[in-house]
């Protein structure tokens, strides 16, 4: 089955090395860019502090990966598999996410 | 079996430390305590008695309480004195009558002032400097008074002068003696001490005989000396030396020295084997010792002695390490050379004021003693060479002059476990590595485990190596690195970025760090160069830094909302923005709190909602209040001289002041201040990490307060100021801290963590001694020119306003968001799970959101 991709918005509304929150077939979607212009999607829910918010996190090299930090209570999660690095059980989705002619699209 | 019951004549500084090494003894449960004291209150510290001139209050100065005794069942008796003794049948009574029988006597009377037998030496404004009612009666002195003289140059009469400079008096020093501290300098370090205390203003008079006291011509009284001259002043400090407090031991049958003081053993009993005498009442080998540490070694081995140990006194050093008048001096083992054979070495600096001699063994290879004036950085050095019998490594002269490079420092790895390193406190090196181990790894945390530097603070750069050494045994790498990011501390990362002129965390991860940086060290560098440069911290560069607190400028909620905190400076408020207030509160629904900081918070208010409140709040004559920044947060007022019958000074406009002046400035952690309009300190400004207080005469600046998980009372650092005075103070001390904590440091833990502490930052902020306080009123000065209200700016820019919505490809708002009614308002829902966790600590780290 061929893989369905939904614009989110342009590259260029994305400031490098920090997030936003997008709205994907009704779940809340981090998205990050980094700063060799990568992106990366996880769930911006939160089950540390039970809230919405990972996408305003910090981004954060954790000994070489790139995770985002919660701005709750600063647990780690990996931007590339939605692994929490402190409890693993607290871990989120991880979603497709490419940049197409300039507009980032969520799968 | 019936407890042994232990009566404590004297409750000062020894017999309390006897009291407490008793309730500290593992046995003590077979004993009663119960203790007299002629003075009206219970122990308190004598040492630092001069700071009661500084501000600090009797209440500060106790070494006990009434509830401490009282929780260890030690009973007391204040304002009694001991006046009879009967050796015989084990009894004491005291001056109301009261009887007490006693199993152990100890006797802990200290000493009194001696007062030469002058003619006139009795009248009014004639004194002596030990109690606090003799300082409550030296300062009712001083308000009646020009010139004031102290009578002997030792010690304490420096000490005396110094309060009398202070309390705004003509001063001069008497001294019999040819010499300045006769006692502790030979005669090269009397002459440049000499020098420094005139140079300070203050008449130094030596080999002055004082044949009496009459009236005098120009002031209240003349001393006339038996030179024939003469010298007028209005009041006459006695500090002529101590007697020991003897009269007890004397009167009934104790043995007493032939020039005084109770004769004691090595295990501190006098001639009658159940009564010991400790402190500076006891005369060990025929020698009074006029400091505490012996005291306390004596109450340590007369506690032992009466629960069955074998400790015994052997004896102390008295090397001293003070500050006179402002002046270091420092006096070690045999100062004045009195060793046959001795050698010396001599180094003098009359330029700088810094005087040193070192006198060594006759083959030159220990250190006997030495002489420091103007400069005792070696003091802690010399010491330990002297007291561990240690061989001079290289030549001896190295040992005093000034730091050329390759001066042997004394290895603290050289020092046996049990050298003392403070004596105050009879701590020793093994003590602190057990402390290091124990978990104690900074200077602060040492202090409050060991209660070593708490005491004369003369040993805190021997302490500091200490504690290193024993980090380094146990393998913790001393490591302030800000973190995995950058090998630097964060003083070093601010060095760079201010001498390289660096304005983007790319430049600095670039040029001096690795990774891609992380939660830790992209807020502090933020920080920093907000400090440096005050920039908008959400332009493109700065904005991948920031905490989202300070992304949205406001303050992350449990649930993802944010708090909306208007400055309100000082606490004022018109009832024009009162209404504007509550309108915008009822206009969004937000929970409406006042805070701790005297302004108003709200609460709850989603994302997108924060520019459409800010434009509202800004239209309203409001700005930004930083409730979210590592920054000023507020300035907390009383309402001062313009409304209170007891204001001195307008302590509301002084508040509004400083919050304008500071406000926005970017801070290692946050950091607050207060300003109260007199002494009765309504707005707690001893809580803060600045507290202004308004007297009679100016300001008092109070420096490195805080609440919060350990508060601590901020410390005077100034008396008197005038309002220029008090803002140059202020701006140094910011800068000076924004430029050398450490991230996320307090204030106070900052100083608790400075070699010299309250001295040195008065050094540096007051006499500039390392010469920068004018690059930091220039760094202040910037910061203060490029303010900027951040919500102002922001609402002005379409571009930063696209952050402000919940999603970037929908209008729609944050739907799992859930609130209660209660007490007429809604608040967030509590999730108990969250909470539980919370609860147990299964946070990673302190919450350092804001
Ligand atoms: C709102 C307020 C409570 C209130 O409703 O009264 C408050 C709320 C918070 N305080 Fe506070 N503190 C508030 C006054 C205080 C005070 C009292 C004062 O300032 O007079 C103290 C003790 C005094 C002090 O700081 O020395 C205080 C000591 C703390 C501490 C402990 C600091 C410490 O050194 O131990 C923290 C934690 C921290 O900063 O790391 C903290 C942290 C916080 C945070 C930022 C926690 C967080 O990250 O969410 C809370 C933010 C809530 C928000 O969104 O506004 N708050 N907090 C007060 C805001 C005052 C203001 O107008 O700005
Ligand atoms: C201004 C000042 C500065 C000093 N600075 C230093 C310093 O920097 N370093 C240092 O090491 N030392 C310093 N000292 C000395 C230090 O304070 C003393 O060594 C210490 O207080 C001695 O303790 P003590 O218990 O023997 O005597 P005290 O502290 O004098 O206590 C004796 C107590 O016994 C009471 N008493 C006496 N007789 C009776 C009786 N019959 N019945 C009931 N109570 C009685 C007295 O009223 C007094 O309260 C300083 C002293 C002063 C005054
Ligand atoms: S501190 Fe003094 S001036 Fe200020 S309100 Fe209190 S009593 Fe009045
Ligand atoms: S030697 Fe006085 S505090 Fe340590």
């Amino acid at each position: 089955m061929s893989q369905v991709w939904n614009d989110i918005c342009d590259l260029s509304d994305l400031v490098k090395n920090t997030g936003v929150c997008a709205l994907h077939n009704g779940e809340q979607v981090a998205v990050f860019l980094d700063d060799e212009s990568n992106v990366y999607a996880i769930s911006n829910y939160d089950p540390c502090g039970n809230a919405y918010v990972l996408s305003r996190g910090l981004i954060a090299d954790f000994k070489g990966k790139l995770t985002v930090a919660s701005p709750l209570y600063k647990q780690h999660f990996d931007l590339t598999t939605g692994e929490c690095i402190e409890e693993p059980e607290n871990s989120v989705k991880a979603y497709p996410v490419r940049v197409e002619a300039g507009k980032v699209q969520l799968g | 079996m019936s407890k042994q019951k232990i009566v404590v004549v004297g409750n000062g500084m020894v017999g309390h430390k006897f009291i407490e090494n008793m309730i500290e003894h593992p046995d003590y449960d077979q004993y009663e305590v119960i203790t007299f004291s002629e003075e009206p209150r219970l122990a308190y510290d004598r040492v630092q008695l001069s700071y009661y001139f500084a501000g600090k209050t009797a209440e500060e100065l106790m070494l006990t309480s009434p509830d401490y005794y009282d929780e260890h069942g030690v009973r007391y008796i204040v304002k009694d004195k001991v006046i009879s003794l009967d050796t015989a049948n084990n009894k004491i009574v005291t001056e109301s009558g009261r009887e007490e029988s006693y199993d152990q006597l100890i006797l802990a009377t200290g000493s009194y002032p001696f007062v030469p037998p002058i003619p006139g030496k009795d009248q009014d404004h004639c004194l002596v400097y030990r109690t606090i009612e003799d300082l409550e009666a030296i300062t009712a002195s001083a308000k009646e008074s020009k010139v004031g003289v102290v009578v002997g140059g030792g010690l304490l009469g420096l000490e005396a002068a110094n309060a009398l400079k202070n309390l705004g008096l003509e001063t001069h020093v008497v001294e019999f003696a040819p010499r300045l501290m006769a006692v502790q300098l030979d005669e090269g370090g009397g002459d440049v001490l000499r020098a420094k205390i005139e140079a300070l203003d203050v008449g130094v008079h030596t080999e002055k005989n004082t044949k009496e006291i009459v009236a005098g011509e120009t002031c209240r009284y003349r001393m006339n000396f038996a030179d024939g001259t003469f010298l007028e002043t209005d009041m006459i400090l006695f500090s002529a030396g101590i007697r020991p407090q003897d009269e007890l031991a004397r009167q009934f049958d104790i043995e007493i020295g032939p020039r005084g003081g109770i004769v004691i053993n090595n295990q501190c009993q006098t001639s009658i084997p159940n009564v010991y005498a400790v402190g500076e009442c006891a005369l060990w080998d025929n020698k009074i010792y006029g400091l505490v540490a012996p005291g306390y070694q004596m109450a340590k081995v007369a506690v032992d002695h009466i629960t069955g140990g074998n400790l015994a006194f052997e004896g102390a050093d008295m090397s001293t390490k003070l500050k006179l008048l402002g002046v270091d001096v420092a006096s070690i083992g045999d100062a004045q050379a009195r060793t046959p054979g001795c050698l010396s070495y001599t180094y003098s600096n009359s330029h700088d004021g810094v005087y040193k001699r070192l006198i060594v063994s006759e083959d030159n290879t220990k250190v006997l003693g030495a002489v420091l004036i103007g400069d005792v950085d070696a003091y802690g050095n010399l010491l330990q060479m002297m007291l561990g019998d240690i061989a001079i490594p290289g030549s001896p002269e190295a040992l005093i002059l000034p730091s050329v490079d390759g001066a042997p420092a004394l290895g603290v790895d050289a020092l046996p476990d049990s050298a003392q390193i403070c004596s105050c406190h009879d701590v020793s090196k093994g003590d602190i590595f057990e402390a290091v181990k124990g978990g104690c790894t900074d200077l602060a945390g040492i202090k409050s485990c060991t209660k070593a530097v708490t005491g004369c603070g003369g040993c805190a750069a021997m302490t500091t190596q200490v504690m290193n050494a024993a980090l380094t045994e146990m393998g913790v790498e001393v490591n302030n690195n800000l973190c995995d990011h950058f090998e630097y501390t964060r003083q070093e990362v601010f060095d760079i970025i201010r001498t390289k002129k660096i304005k983007t965390f790319d430049e600095l991860l670039a040029g001096y760090g690795s990774g891609k940086g992380c939660e830790i060290c992209k807020p502090a560098v933020g920080s920093m160069l907000a400090t440096q440069w005050n920039e908008y911290i959400l332009s493109d560069d700065n904005i991948q830094l920031q905490d989202t607190n300070d992304i949205f400028l406001a303050n992350m909620q449990k649930d993802g909302t944010y708090s909306v905190v208007p400055r309100m400076a000082a606490g004022e408020v018109t009832p024009d923005q009162l209404i504007a207030l509550g309108e915008i509160g009822k206009e969004f629904n937000l929970y409406t709190k006042l805070t701790g900081g005297q302004r108003i918070d709200f609460f709850g208010a989603q994302l997108h909602q924060l520019p459409i409140i800010w434009e509202k709040l800004i239209a309203a004559g409001f700005e930004t209040g930083h409730a979210y920044g590592k920054s000023l947060r507020t300035v907390k007022s009383c309402v001062g001289s313009t409304w209170c019958r007891y204001g001195m000074l307008d302590s509301v406009s002084m508040a509004v002041l400083l919050e304008m002046r500071y406000k926005g400035m970017r801070t290692p952690h946050k950091v607050k201040m207060a300003v109260s309009g007199c002494t009765r300190e309504c707005a707690e400004a001893q809580s803060k990490d600045v507290g202004v207080i308004a007297t009679d005469k100016g300001w008092n600046l109070y420096l490195c307060g805080n609440g919060g998980m350990k508060p601590r009372h901020a410390d005077l650092f100034a008396t008197d100021l005038d309002d220029e005075t008090l803002i140059k103070y202020v701006d140094r001390f910011y800068m000076f801290y924004c430029h050398t904590a450490d991230r996320l440091q307090r204030t106070s833990v900052w100083m608790d963590n400075m070699e010299g502490g309250l001295d040195y930052l008065k050094s540096v902020i007051i006499e500039d001694k390392l010469g920068i306080c004018e690059d930091l009123e220039a760094d202040m000065a910037r910061i203060i020119d490029n303010y900027e209200c951040e919500w102002k700016k922001t609402i002005n820019s379409k571009e930063r306003l696209k952050r402000f919505a919940h999603f970037i490809n929908s209008d729609a708002t944050d739907d799992t968001l859930a609130y209660v009614a209660e007490r007429g308002q809604e608040r967030a829902r509590i999730d108990m799970d969250a909470r539980a966790k919370i609860a147990k600590g299964d946070v990673i780290e302190t919450v350092e959101v804001v």
